[in-house]
């Protein structure tokens, strides 16, 4: 079945003995038991809930893996694989990460005694040299936020798994419609699904999706027992949502690659970010290991100010965290999504300041580069009259 | 037993309402919505992310607050997430816990499977004996963590007492108030630091959402709890939100219900002649009467007994019921009957368990608000039922 039917075509409601297409929405607390001293499939809606087994049943077939969980926000979620590390253990982690899974690592599993190396992951000789017999996983994003670099994820778990370690990756921003990390690899597969499988901008939510049975049971007592699984509600948006995912980011996908090749033209814009450029450094990997190149994408303007006024001068793109929706959003990495990295590792990573991302939208192609065409001529004119 | 506060109830129904609504609706804004428009590159109006704030969960942060006497609480997702989310803001590698032997299962849990894990250790202790807390203080303890009454058998711990030496040592105390909430115990009048709620009981009430709170006094431990809770995404969502901001305006009502019919069935099962004891804080026979009415504004709607004819005829006086429904949680409107043993205390290990007072054939009975009447009519037949059918084991099981 190809993605776009298996999309839609799935158990709604197993079981269900009014056959309802769209999944009832089981907005409980408990279950009742049938006997004293034993529990049927349910019994409590944070180890376990009717609307929430659909979604993780689809998501882990949608990322082809055995079993899908569904979290509280994709931090949530982060937090989570996190837990399956003990002090003294390693992480490995590329530099390029959105700024909340810093901050996790900084300010939260250091505590106890874990530490993270960083690395750039485009260079895999930097991996061999900084994995260690204590480094349990590995974490990388590929396209990473916000700098769009390709991460070469067969290479990142071929060296994981010579070294033991276990390959978890974000896949945040491409959705399981253009990448499947499992199939290339990786152990594990995490979506904020804040972000293209809600696609609404209406549900914060996290998505973890393996296929190894024993680590699926290490997640799934991690979930319960620190109470973090995702409400029933958000759980019926999320569904919703996912239908239509392929409608959503092969339209948002169109608009994207206008939009990088209309900045790429512009002479005021002194770089674009972007691996369905065919200029860009990872455009031939990421056709090798995806099936498109997304909606994301920054660019640089030599100028914090004149960035800034761009952000602030375009109307179809509000200025947001997050990305992903069917909305344009605009933002300014180093002071909004991503102020939490350590200015140590920012400049380590050398996130420019005057980087702006962009998540493109639904709306029509014409209106969105018609709109960043006279937010860059005013922050232009603005400039110079300034000066 | 002190009263009510009556300014409860009008907290609990105006607490929440924040008079910048802008379309003056009665019933606060449901804000589904995962993100928030900037007005310009780093100015916001207060919301960005609902992973960090959003203006429901905040309507429903300022009502428990006010209920707790604090600045706005801190919600979660789970209770159990307001747990974890609190033990890994104050303890670090190397860090110890003194914690009630009582307390919930899940919290036991996290201590054993996940912190133990992170190099950090607890203390299970008999905290109705305040001594007891003292003794098990050493110099890497961080915070002590009570629940009273506790679970199953009601087992009181004094918070004042253990207040006192909380401060002496310069040491956390967090109270687990979700059997009595707000209504019926003030921890942080009674000088505890921090007071959590599994909101999913009695303050939503209805059996709707799962969520948890944590309220304190402390500025920069709530700030530090905040810092944690966007960082691990534990954040309750909007939606459940909303609907336990509708659940709570009714909370001290429906308490003042829940402990009228829980004391008229404790008083029925203690004159019955099958039962063989009955935990309730309402009751003369209950050993800590006394503590009970000087911390507690009611004895609560959580009763626990023993029937005398033992496990097998306890287990089959639950399959028996009909009116009540057997389901683990509690402080819904449906009168909810459990067998701890097999349950919600299933995973400790059988001798601990009795060293707890859980027998085996132990029953606790979450009063709901159905009439206390019908309620004590269904009891009254599945006893019966659980007697009579002593020689025909099968019988009970097509009951339901």
């Amino acid at each position: 079945m190809k993605f776009a039917s298996r999309l839609v075509s799935f158990d709604p409601a197993p079981g269900d003995r009014f056959r309802p297409i769209s999944t009832p929405i089981y907005q409980t607390a408990t279950f009742e038991q049938q006997h004293a001293d034993s529990f049927g499939e349910y019994d409590y809606s944070r180890s376990g809930n009717p609307t929430r087994s659909v979604l993780e049943k689809h998501l882990a077939t949608l990322e082809n893996g055995t079993r899908g969980f569904c979290f509280s926000s994709g931090m949530a979620a982060i937090r989570t694989v996190t837990g399956l590390l003990r002090t003294g253990d390693e992480i490995l982690a590329d530099s390029d990460l959105y700024g909340g899974t810093c901050r996790l690592f900084s300010k939260v599993i250091d505590r106890n005694g874990i530490i993270v190396h960083y690395v750039d992951a485009r260079a895999p000789e930097q991996c061999e040299q900084q994995i260690t017999p204590r480094t349990k996983l590995v974490f990388v994003e590929s396209p990473t936020n916000p700098l769009l670099h390709v991460i070469d994820l067969r290479r990142m778990a071929a060296i994981a798994h010579a070294h033991g370690a276990l390959l978890c990756v974000d896949n945040s921003t491409m959705s399981p419609y253009l990448q499947n990390p499992l199939d290339l690899g990786a152990d594990i597969v995490l979506h904020s699904a804040t972000k293209f499988l809600c696609g609404h901008h209406d549900v914060t939510a996290g998505v973890i999706i393996v296929k190894d049975e024993a680590l699926a049971g290490q997640i799934y007592f991690l979930q319960n027992a620190e109470g973090s699984a995702l409400g029933p509600f958000d759980c019926f948006l999320l569904l919703r949502g996912i239908k239509t995912l392929k409608l959503r980011l092969d339209c948002q996908q169109r608009n994207a690659l206008a939009i990088a090749r209309f900045l790429a033209n512009r002479k005021e814009i002194k770089q674009v970010y972007y691996p369905g450029l065919n200029e860009d450094s990872g455009y031939e990997l990421q056709r090798f290991q995806a099936h498109g190149a997304g909606s994301v994408l920054s660019f640089t303007t030599g100028s914090v100010e004149v960035s800034k006024a761009i952000a602030e001068h375009a109307k179809f793109f509000h200025i947001t965290v997050s990305f992903g929706s069917v909305n344009s959003s605009i933002s300014m990495p180093g002071t909004m999504s991503h102020a939490s990295v350590p200015p140590e590792l920012q400049a380590e990573r050398r996130l420019p300041p005057d980087l702006v991302r962009i998540s493109v939208g639904i709306e029509d192609e014409e209106d969105l580069i018609a709109d960043l065409d006279q937010a860059i001529n005013l922050a232009i004119s603005s400039q110079s009259s300034q000066t | 037993m002190s009263t009510y506060d009556p300014q409860d109830s009008t907290v609990a129904i105006h607490g929440g309402r924040s008079l910048d609504c802008h379309a003056n609706s009665i019933l606060f804004p449901l804000y589904q919505t995962s993100t928030f428009v900037h007005d310009a590159v780093g100015v916001d109006k207060g919301f960005s992310y609902s992973r960090v704030s959003n203006p429901t969960v905040d309507a429903l942060e300022k009502v428990i607050g006010a209920l707790e006497g604090t600045p706005p609480a801190v919600c979660f997702r789970t209770g159990m997430a307001a747990i974890t989310t609190l033990l890994l803001s104050v303890l670090k590698s190397g860090d110890h816990a003194v914690l009630s032997d009582v307390v919930y299962g899940g919290t036991m849990r996290l201590f054993r499977e996940v912190l133990d894990d992170l190099g950090i250790t607890a203390s299970f202790v008999d905290t109705s004996d305040a001594t007891n807390v003292e003794a098990a203080i050493t110099p890497a303890t961080r915070i002590i963590f009570i629940e009273t009454p506790g679970n199953p058998t009601l087992k009181l711990t004094d918070i004042e007492a253990v207040a006192r030496i909380a401060k002496r040592h310069s040491i956390l105390l967090a109270v687990d108030n979700t059997f009595l909430t707000p209504i019926l115990q003030k921890p942080l009048e009674l000088g505890a630091d921090i007071s959590v709620l599994s909101t999913t009981k009695y303050i939503d009430g209805h059996n709707a959402t799962v969520g948890g709170s944590i309220a304190t006094r402390d500025d920069k431990l709530l700030e530090r709890i905040r810092l944690i809770r966007k960082t691990i995404g534990t954040t309750q969502a909007p939606f459940e939100a909303w609907l336990t901001l509708q659940g709570i305006k009714t909370l001290p009502a429906r308490l003042r219900l829940h402990c009228e019919s829980a004391s008229v069935i404790a008083r029925w099962l203690e004159n019955h002649p099958g039962v063989e004891r009955v935990y309730y804080p309402g009751l003369d026979s209950f050993p800590q009467k006394a503590l009970a009415e000087k911390q507690q504004r009611a004895p609560g709607a959580i009763i626990a007994f023993e029937l005398k004819a033992g496990v097998e005829t306890a287990t089959r006086a639950m399959n028996s019921v009909k009116l009540c429904l057997r389901a683990e949680s509690l402080g819904g409107l449906e009168t909810l009957i459990t067998h701890p043993s097999s349950t919600t205390h299933a995973d400790l290990d059988p001798k601990l368990r009795r060293g707890l007072g859980i027998s085996d054939g132990l029953i606790r009975l979450s009063v709901g608000l159905e009439a206390p009447e019908d309620i004590i009519a269904d009891l009254e037949q599945a006893f019966a039922a659980a007697d009579s059918s002593n020689a025909s084991e099968e019988v009970t099981h097509e009951i339901r």
